[in-house]
């Protein structure tokens, strides 16, 4: 079991609330995981930047003089560091060297965008949120995860969210039972995961896909016939959100839109403090089938 | 009437002052106010009660049910009425999956659609959906009525027993050994009786009847040493 929320306003006028109301829907999720919590939060882009989430188990140490060391290895960076977390912001051509160095410092990447940054730690999800800060966090759209654990250990790098590619992220409710076989066949593709987490191949494969060209629909479509399971999953991008579940959809899921925003939940109670929400349409979503919102 | 509202009541205390109001036989009303999506919610009322639940709540609402009347102004998650052995539930909304699981008794009256494995195993419930079912209906049911006036889903009746399947709306799919049925005097009587009981605006005539063809291996005697 494992709660699952996701937020994406059709209406700036909630930017600056996207991260209270998604902190709120996280935590009535507690009870469905408790091990761990994530959220990916899309918010404001900076033009030519691009923003590397990194994290450490001691950050003390870790983010010590990561500034200075940047700037001597010639990356013109910005540093943010909240709690185990860092966000390296940096030109976007920079990217690639950039990510190879910080992963050669001995740091976690946990995301990689223009305007997606992802918080994921173990713990409860109230004291997850309250370390990061999550509530005072705007953005246009983010998606959340409690995490009960299954498929991989209870660590910092098996929770959700999963991000595979620029901009792109996955979080999963179910257990997939084919993971092991496609993370080989992607990576006899060149696309390589970090974990020993089924959901990071979900993530991957859903990447790959639309790296080869395949639109967001395309790619959540794939994974109905391609991944062997049990999921509903929720996914981001840049200017979307996306949820799938498989054909025996076994793992809850409900919906909610009014002119504001779509919402979505494992459970109708995630919703209960949403703005207007006792005049959204509520629906529960069908299975095998994708819906996407793109701005 | 009596109000109990869960933004104050904790749901342990809304369910033993609704199972003893119950188990009292005073015939009380009570209306709950506020219930955000919680878990079961009057749940195992034993006695002549009526309940009204004003808002969406969650998993198992009105499970085990026996003579009380419970009716949700809203939307209910997964397993609502689930087990039911008598008396009457009403959803106004949807209900999510498996609505009605394993219930024995009493009539769950949901206004709205129903999701996936709707009246699954059903053991002698009847159930009336005005909306859609979802797939895997019906699956394993054994007694009772399930009635839609909607549309089904895949895999309709899937390894069914006896109970007894009406749709007025299109089948996706039948499941193993689900067959269509001759709708005779007798079906049309238990079917305009069930839909009077819930209100609903169609004709008996109108309706499709489903049942099972009895053609699985454990319609067999031949197969009786396997158990």
């Amino acid at each position: 079991m494992c709660g699952i929320v996701g937020l994406f306003l059709k209406s700036d006028d909630l930017r600056p609330k996207l991260g209270d109301m998604l902190t709120d829907m996280l935590i009535t999720m507690t009870d469905r995981g408790p091990d761990s919590a994530g959220i990916a939060i899309y918010g404001d882009e900076a033009e030519g930047r691009i923003k590397v989430t990194v994290q450490a188990d001691a950050p003390e140490t870790a983010f010590a003089g990561l500034e200075d060391a940047l700037e001597e290895a010639g990356f013109a960076a910005s540093l943010k560091v909240i709690d185990t977390h860092a966000v390296v912001t940096l030109p976007t051509e920079a990217e690639e060297a950039a990510v190879a160095w910080l992963e050669a410092r001995g740091l976690r990447i946990m995301g990689v965008g223009s305007t997606m940054e992802i918080y994921k730690e173990v713990g409860l999800p109230r004291d997850v949120a309250a370390r990061f800060g999550l509530r005072d966090m705007g953005g246009s759209h983010g998606i959340g995860h409690t995490r009960m654990a299954t498929e991989s250990a209870v660590t910092t790098m098996g929770a959700h969210p999963f991000s595979t590619a620029d901009d792109q992220c996955l979080v999963h409710n179910g257990s997939l039972s084919n993971h092991n076989q496609m993370r080989r066949k992607l990576a006899r593709k060149g696309v390589l995961t970090r974990s020993e987490n089924d959901t990071e191949v979900g993530a991957a494969y859903i990447s790959s896909r639309i790296a080869e060209g395949a639109t967001l629909g395309e790619a959540l479509e794939g994974t109905i016939d391609d991944l062997d399971g049990f999921f509903t999953f929720v996914t981001g991008t840049k200017t979307g959100f996306g949820v799938v579940r498989d054909p025996i959809a076994c793992k809850p899921a409900v919906m909610a839109e009014t002119d504001d925003y779509v919402a979505f939940a494992s459970e109708y109670r995630a919703f209960a403090d949403l703005p207007g929400i006792d005049a959204a349409r509520v629906w529960e979503p069908e299975p095998a089938t994708v819906y996407f919102w793109e701005r | 009437m009596q109000s109990l509202d869960m933004s104050s009541v904790d749901l342990r205390t809304v369910n033993e002052t609704l199972q003893a109001a119950a188990k009292s036989q005073a015939n009380a009303t009570y209306e709950i106010t506020n219930p955000r999506g919680s878990h079961a919610v009057a749940v195992g009322l034993d006695g002549p009660l009526s309940v009204t639940v004003k808002g969406s709540t969650g998993y198992y609402c009105a499970g085990m049910n026996k003579t009380a009347s419970v009716r949700v102004v809203g939307s209910t998650g997964p397993g609502v009425a689930e087990n039911m052995m008598s008396g009457e539930v009403v959803i106004e909304g949807d209900a999510s999956q498996y609505a009605g699981a394993t219930g024995h008794g009493g009539l769950l009256n949901i206004k709205g659609n129903a999701s996936s494995r709707c009246g699954i195993s059903m053991k002698g419930i009847d159930i009336v959906v005005h909306g859609n079912i979802g797939h895997m209906s019906a699956f394993m049911a054994q007694k009772g009525n399930l009635v839609v006036l909607g549309d089904a889903g895949d895999a309709l009746g899937d390894s069914l027993y006896e109970a007894r399947l009406f749709v007025r709306g299109s089948v996706k799919s039948l499941g193993a050994d689900c067959i269509e049925k001759e709708m005779r005097s007798e079906h049309i009587d238990i079917l305009k009786d069930l839909l009077d009981r819930a209100g609903a605006d169609a004709k008996p005539e109108e309706f499709r009847r489903y049942g099972s063809a009895r053609q699985l291996y454990n319609f067999k005697i031949d197969n009786v040493d396997a158990y």
